[in-house]
């Protein structure tokens, strides 16, 4: 209003006031730009700061292991303790017998419990507590898995053993599977539950058969995923495998693992031992890396395959 | 002719139907006892848990909850959780305040900054991380990055503030309670940022258009039109990765320090210290006696009633937040 009123009588006044509303405007906004601005560079550094730890890592383990790697290292068990000498096979061995056990008995199960959640199961309470339980058990610590591995098996057996590490890493590894599995299944189109019906063919043979193999890669995808989880998992092995430098003996015998090897090497006072310790980690991130390789590569191969 | 080709098909629908029904019933027998498994594991997880600590805290009662001795040696045991529930409490703590912005920031940037070309390359580095074993962390940060924290971060802290705030006096040595803080927090910062991305991503773009119309810069349509419209679903991932944190073992083994008993309660940033689970990982194999192992035993059962709390309150906010969004979409 008074705005109005003083152009009217004065021309020169109305210009002013312009100009301090413009000044004060575009002041406000250069702050709220400046801001922005501001905000953009910080997410940019902690992007890179996120990425640098990724970077160092790879770079160690690359730098550092590649230089412990010989061919007596992937073959010998451990020499005298801060000798230098000897390999890790016992472990390789170990993480591989181990790991495989494990996702033996994760895998169907997994997936199982994952077709009773997306296909048979009828909304009641039954479902929402088996749901709920999978989400407690995806939230376990491992540490406490490694507990319950030696209360529930070591204890029983009497000894520390492949099984209990094994069934301790199912542990980890079948709620990840039915997670994935469930959410797969649900993806896959209604219409071809229908179509299978329709045609009068039972539950089961249009779940296994028409169902699960167009969820497929899905869940293989997901199953890989456990089993990189599982193989890097540290803590639940010291109480339920022990690690040992010997070979496999048994399945109720103790046995060792890449990543308890790794910390066993790690908190040993000799440079030997640290390099032995790179060494492992290198083995183990490839071992983890040819899976998830050789699975995308299965995949697209598959799907070629249903293209020709 | 006709009569038999109808007596005959009935014949053989009915054979069909008889099979399939005992597929059926077999298939689905199959699968909800694959769905009892899990229960049975979470069962046999309490029970397991719940018995192996009965015998300390017949010993020790509520005590064990706020004692500090940690004392193994036969005739005089004395077991108290307290330091290590404060260590566990002050590591995740420092892991949240610096992952819980930076993973934000991250998780803002790939979704509503950077375009596609460089958005989806990052997000894939983001989950190379959360992929690498806290093994391999726990192994760089003992030999690589714990000198950086004491060079490049704690020294220059110490000595600006060291002086004069408690909180900062006492020399550091790199092994301490704030390096295991960091480095929990470069361990969940790719989950944390990748769940917000996902989260993010449910916003309508119709909200962030409202917002640009009304000429918000880039910033404030975040402020003002994202984050509002998913803080549960954000705060829900923040909780997931706290979750990581408290129940994280091996890496925070091997950075902490690992000091017992009253000494193990963190009177400065820069302190060795123990968590619950560092303790659990240090002295299972080595327990003396059966009411040591108990205690040890129950220092998981405390961990496990942590972690469950905090998960448990973080899938529900999640959820609520996904379900509410797809819900919304199917309309």
């Amino acid at each position: 209003m008074t705005v109005d009123s003083n152009s009217n009588s004065n021309s020169k006044p109305k210009q002013n006031y312009r100009d301090i509303l413009q000044e004060t405007v575009n002041k406000k906004y250069r702050k709220r730009l400046l801001l922005n601005r501001l905000v953009t560079i910080f997410t940019i550094v902690c992007v890179i700061a996120a990425v640098v730890p990724l970077v160092s890592i790879l770079l160690e383990v690359v730098k550092n292991g590649a230089s412990a790697i010989s061919i007596e290292f992937l073959t010998q068990p451990p020499g005298s303790m801060g000798s230098g000498t000897g390999g890790i096979a016992p472990a390789i061995q170990g993480t591989i017998i181990v790991v495989g056990i494990a996702s033996l008995i994760a895998a169907p199960i997994g997936v199982l419990a994952g077709i009773y959640l997306s296909e048979f199961a009828k909304k009641g309470e039954f479902v929402e507590i088996v749901r709920f339980f999978n989400d407690v058990l995806t939230g376990l610590p491992s540490i406490v898995i490694g507990i319950v591995g030696y209360t529930a098996i070591v204890l029983s057996i009497g000894s520390f053993s492949v099984l209990a590490g094994s069934v301790s890493l199912s542990i980890i590894m079948i709620p990840i599977v039915v997670r994935v599995t469930e959410e797969t299944l649900k993806v896959v189109p209604y219409s071809l539950r229908e179509a299978g019906h329709s045609l009068g063919i039972s539950k089961t043979k249009v779940t296994l058969f028409v169902i699960l193999p167009s969820a497929k890669n899905g869940i293989l995808t997901g199953i890989v995923i456990a089993i990189s989880r599982i193989a890097g998992e540290t803590a639940p092995l010291i109480m339920t495998i022990l690690g040992t430098s010997l070979f496999f003996t048994g399945i109720t015998g103790p046995v060792d693992a890449l990543p308890l090897r790794i910390w066993r090497l790690a908190s040993q006072p000799y440079e030997s031992a640290h390099a032995f310790g790179w060494g492992s980690a290198l083995i183990l991130i490839l071992m983890i890396l040819a899976l998830s390789m050789g699975l995308r590569f299965l995949a697209q191969r598959r799907s070629l395959k249903a293209v020709k | 002719m006709t009569a038999l080709d109808s007596k005959h098909r009935r014949y053989l629908s009915a054979l069909f139907v008889v099979r399939n029904k005992r597929h059926d019933k077999l298939f689905s027998g199959l699968v909800v006892g694959a769905a009892v498994y899990t229960l049975l594991m979470v069962g046999l997880v309490a029970f397991s848990v719940a018995k192996g600590s009965v015998d300390i805290f017949s010993y020790e009662g509520v005590q064990f909850f706020y004692q500090s001795d940690w004392n193994a040696v036969e005739g005089r045991e004395s077991f108290g959780a307290y330091p290590y529930i404060i260590g566990t409490l002050l590591s995740s703590a420092i892991a949240m305040a610096i992952g819980v912005p930076i993973s934000l920031a991250i998780a803002m940037f790939i979704s509503e900054i950077a375009p596609p070309r460089i958005g989806t390359p990052l997000s894939f580095i983001t989950e190379l991380l959360a992929a690498v074993p806290s093994i391999i962390y726990g192994l760089w940060a003992l030999f690589v990055f714990r000198f950086w924290v004491r060079d490049l971060i704690e020294m220059p802290l110490y000595n600006a503030f060291g002086g004069y705030i408690p909180f900062f006096a006492k020399t550091p040595f790199g092994l301490d309670i704030f390096t295991a803080g960091i480095v929990l927090a470069i361990m969940i910062i790719p989950i944390i940022s990748s769940i917000c991305r996902e989260v993010m991503r449910v916003v309508p773009d119709s909200q962030r258009e409202a917002a640009y119309s009304l000429g918000a810069t880039r910033w404030e349509t975040v402020r003002m039109a994202v984050f509002p419209y998913v803080k549960s679903g954000l705060v829900g991932a923040s909780m997931l990765g706290l979750g990581r944190a408290v129940g994280e073992t091996i890496l925070v083994t091997m950075v902490i320090g690992n000091v017992i008993g009253p000494s193990a309660i963190p009177t400065t940033l820069f302190s060795q210290g123990q968590t619950l689970s560092s303790l659990v990982a240090n002295e299972f194999n080595e327990a003396s006696s059966e009411l040591h192992l108990s205690a040890l035993i129950a220092l998981g059962a405390i961990l496990l009633a942590l972690t469950m709390g905090i998960n448990i309150a973080a899938r529900f906010l999640v959820k609520k937040k996904i379900k509410a969004s797809s819900g919304a979409k199917s309309q």
